[in-house]
């Protein structure tokens, strides 16, 4: 579904990304851990093109979209992205912030686009809030309207980047129980996240990135009750 | 004092005499700075997207523009248009057409800026939220950024407004019968000074308070959507 070749990237001097090699499978959850600064959601960015790579390859179901050629606003169509920090349109209500996207782009018919949207909000457990705008919703609220957007494009892959760091504590639960729904529903998705408890119930597998490099990846098992990386061990201390 | 005698000032008997005269002064001001903030918004417009493209001719093309116009003086400008450049290229010694080009060209530079400044000001998530949904960087402009910019580009654009209705009394340089051209005939007949000229202050006063009420208006509406 996503495959990752040597993929370098630098913020001038910086060297964010050295040599990133990675892949997805479809129905695959993958989980990106790793130290702030470590490049995780440099890698996310760059597998929607919202950063550019210096050199490396990206290929989403075969096609390369790190080449010139490719039309990346058809490519990005069937990649959902969350952001950290929702990214809201704070000049549309729920419901248009989700149907903007299928009827602009889609061509999606305004009742169609309607009728899914409301679809999507219950299921993101979101029903009275249709006409709402995005200043009178919670945080938590917030994102899972950010989820539903996403999934109005119908993508075959969602990227979340760190999608519920930037939620008060008992907000996180109901954003992460959202994800928990897409992942068993089958849904390819890359997680940035620092929610460990997450990544070992949801995630597949779990890629440890730390310095621009992916220093060792597994099952969650693995990475996270015996690591082999000392740089793993050291940062899994920490956190958990 | 008698009304008989305050009538009798002669300052008073010209200004209300006159004050025909000077209203249709005002009517070719207000003229004059309606035609300039139109063409003024769509060359803005037009300039300030300009200046944010990553084309390197566009961008140069808009800088050239606003750097011209914003870096020397109305005063200058109008006098160029009139008598060194519109005679020549488009056959005209229309002290009306001189104005509201030079007007519209100078309003034009300032509300780039307005309009690039407000761009900039709608947060870089936007764009990158709507990029990421598969739209194209004209659709997210169209649907995403200008409407959340032009709320923030109201109040300096109003502010601008006002200056460009201010700034019109310097066509009374090429003779464009405005509301100071008039004052400036009526004084040289009359010489009544402290009373042309305050009427003339209170007129231009007037029509900047008018317009600054109805700024406030669509603030309040704009506020409340």
């Amino acid at each position: 579904m996503i495959r990752v070749i040597d993929l370098h990237k630098s913020f001038g001097k910086l060297e964010v990304l050295k040599g990133i090699h990675c892949r997805i499978v479809p129905r695959e959850v993958v989980c990106v851990i790793g130290p702030s600064g470590s490049g995780k959601s440099t890698l996310l960015r760059c597998v929607n093109q919202l950063e550019h790579a210096n050199k490396g390859q990206i290929f989403i179901d075969g096609e390369e979209i790190t080449s010139p050629k490719t039309d990346i606003n058809k490519i990005r169509q069937q990649v959902g992205m969350v952001f950290q920090l929702f990214n809201l349109f704070p000049h549309k209500t729920t419901l248009e912030n989700i149907t903007l996207a299928p009827t602009r782009i889609k061509g999606v018919s305004r009742e169609e686009a309607d009728r899914v949207a409301k679809e999507l909000l219950r299921k993101v457990g979101l029903t009275d809030k249709n006409d709402v705008y995005p200043s009178q919703l919670s945080g938590g609220q917030k994102q899972r309207v950010a989820i539903a957007r996403a999934l109005a494009m119908r993508p075959k892959v969602m990227l979340f980047d760190e999608p519920t760091s930037a939620l008060d504590p008992e907000m996180v639960g109901e954003v992460l129980e959202v994800m928990k729904d897409l992942a068993h529903e089958g849904m390819t998705m890359m997680v940035v996240t620092h929610e460990m408890g997450f990544a070992r119930e949801v995630g597949h597998r779990v890629l440890f990135i730390d310095e621009g490099i992916i220093m060792e990846e597994g099952t969650p098992a693995q990475i996270f009750d015996n690591p082999q990386n000392a740089r793993t061990k050291s940062f899994l201390s920490k956190v958990i | 004092m008698s009304l008989e005698s305050i009538l009798a000032i002669n300052g008073l008997q010209v200004v209300i005499s006159h004050f025909p005269y000077l209203l249709e002064g005002a009517a070719l001001t207000l003229k004059i700075t309606v035609l300039s903030v139109l063409f003024g918004m769509v060359l803005g417009l037009i300039a300030g997207l300009f200046k944010l493209s990553k084309n390197r001719i566009l961008y140069f093309v808009a800088t050239a523009y606003i750097d011209f116009f914003r870096g020397t003086p109305l005063f200058v400008q109008i006098l160029l248009l009139y008598f060194g450049v519109l005679p020549f290229i488009i056959k005209t010694d229309s002290p009306f057409v001189a104005a509201v080009i030079a007007c519209s060209l100078n309003c034009g530079a300032y509300t780039a800026e307005i309009v690039r400044a407000g761009i900039q000001a709608v947060d870089r998530g936007q764009m990158e939220a709507a990029r990421s949904l598969g739209m194209n960087t004209r659709q997210a402009m169209t649907h995403v950024i200008l409407p959340q910019a032009y709320k923030i580009v109201i109040p300096p654009l109003l502010n601008e407004f006002i200056a460009v209705l201010k700034d019109t009394s310097l066509v009374a340089v090429i003779s464009a019968e405005e509301l100071t051209m008039r004052g400036k005939l009526l004084y040289s007949t009359y010489f009544e000074a402290a009373w042309i000229w305050g009427t003339v202050a209170i007129m231009y006063f007037m029509m900047t308070k008018l317009l600054a009420i109805l700024g406030d208006f669509i603030e309040r509406r704009m506020a409340t959507e």
